[in-house]
């Protein structure tokens, strides 16, 4: 941000937390944030928006019924697709994903307000929430069996040496890439939003159109991102599902 | 970098959690059913008024073949009717054109029959007539009375090439 002396770029502090309101139960740090707020903000705006636009329950839908039965949809197929028909009783916790992320990456879309996921520590703990889940669900399935998943059949034993390593920290990685891959995704796209924001300020009036229309596109481009990481993320809780449910080799 | 701060993993981590359960209560209680319930409700209607549709394009199939029957079949009844009618006419015809010509035929011969007496009763009035004349002659010419019996004997040697 320009502020007093020439150009100053800052696109990090929009990515500062701010304790709103002081909370130190049990001696642990529960303060509402900037980010609890918008994670307030958008749960609400979720359940309001499913329950809102689903209240006529009519049977030729109108345009907001449309986008919540399209999510719906959306997921269901997702989750059909890539688990089968055993995927179906976890439909509603692939759904609670997919829109918490999506609504996360969409309303830090709105000037001035906070992304919740473009900090690691959000998105390693839902990518934790989900590996965690997926971990349950393939112990309790399948049992001890469940370790099967990393000792790919028909493979010979000399191989199982170098395999079984492999599987096992790229089991434990996934958590990893999942978080990092949406929480960078979030942080470039808003840092670089911030940089040439700085550059329409600083350049001014006579050469701030340039970075103008930088802008402009990279937010359409950024929207674009929103969604697809939501997606991206979702799809992969499914893969990592469907691994579990299956135990693919 | 603001994401790196220790001190802020706690409360973001907690609050994620809270906000992350009550998500997933509203969703798996309350929203998602409801969402299901509306497409299961269409997805029913939908397949009731196919098979209403169904149902109602069988029915009006079934009535068009009943109705294409009963129109064959009054057509062939009219068809029957006129080719019996027809066969009735052109017997009766039959009939009284025979029966005509039989009469025809009777009148015919019975005509044929009166010319032939006729004929005969002419031929036999000349015979007398050219008796009488040859008789009336002979008598004029040669005053010589003829007998009855060759005079008639002469006639008809004479008229016999005529008769």
């Amino acid at each position: 941000m320009a502020e007093g002396q020439g150009l100053v770029i800052d696109p990090m502090s929009q990515f500062q937390i701010k304790r709103l309101v002081e909370l130190q139960p049990f001696g642990i740090d529960a303060s509402f944030t900037n980010s609890s707020l918008m994670m307030v903000i958008v749960i609400a705006a979720i359940t309001l928006f499913l329950t809102i636009s689903m209240r006529g329950r009519s049977m030729v839908p109108g345009r907001m019924q449309s986008i919540a039965e399209l999510s719906y949809e959306f997921i269901a197929n997702m989750l059909k697709e890539n688990v089968g028909s055993e995927g179906r009783k976890y439909f509603p916790f692939i759904f609670s994903i997919f829109m918490f992320v999506l609504f996360c990456n969409l309303l830090g879309m709105i000037p001035y307000s906070f992304t919740v996921t473009s900090h690691i520590i959000v998105t390693f703990g839902l990518a934790a929430t989900v590996f965690i889940t997926v971990t349950l669900v393939g112990i309790f399935r399948h049992g001890f069996k469940f370790l099967s998943l990393f000792a790919p059949s028909g493979v010979p034993v000399f191989l199982l040496v170098i395999l079984v390593p492999i599987e096992v920290i790229s089991y434990f990685v996934r958590p990893i890439s999942l978080s990092v891959r949406l929480f960078a995704n979030m942080v470039a796209g808003h840092a670089l939003l911030k940089v040439f924001g700085a550059f329409v300020v600083g350049l001014s009036w006579w050469g701030g159109w340039l970075p103008l229309g930088f802008i402009t596109a990279l937010t359409g481009l950024e929207f674009l991102v929103a969604f697809l990481q939501a997606y991206v993320f979702a799809i992969l809780s499914c893969l990592y599902l469907n691994d579990a449910v299956h135990l693919h080799h | 970098m603001p994401q790196l701060n220790i001190a802020d993993f706690s409360p973001q981590l907690i609050w994620l959690a809270i906000c992350f359960v009550i998500l997933y209560i509203a969703m798996a209680k309350v929203a998602l059913p409801r969402i299901a319930e509306v497409l299961e409700g269409r997805q029913d209607r939908i397949t009731r008024d196919l098979d209403e549709a169904k149902r109602l394009s069988e029915d009006s199939e079934k009535a068009k073949a009943e109705y294409e029957a009963a129109l064959e079949e009054a057509r062939s009844k009219a068809h029957g009717m006129v080719s019996e009618l027809k066969a009735e006419l052109a017997s009766e015809q039959e009939t009284s054109k025979a029966k005509l010509e039989a009469t025809l035929a009777e009148k015919a011969k019975s005509a044929e029959e009166s010319i032939a007496k006729a004929k005969e009763t002419a031929l036999s009035n000349v015979k007398d007539i050219a008796g009488e004349a040859a008789k009336a002659a002979v008598s004029k010419l040669i005053s010589v009375e003829i007998a009855d019996a060759d005079l008639k004997a002469a006639v008809d040697v004479n008229l016999k090439g005529d008769a």
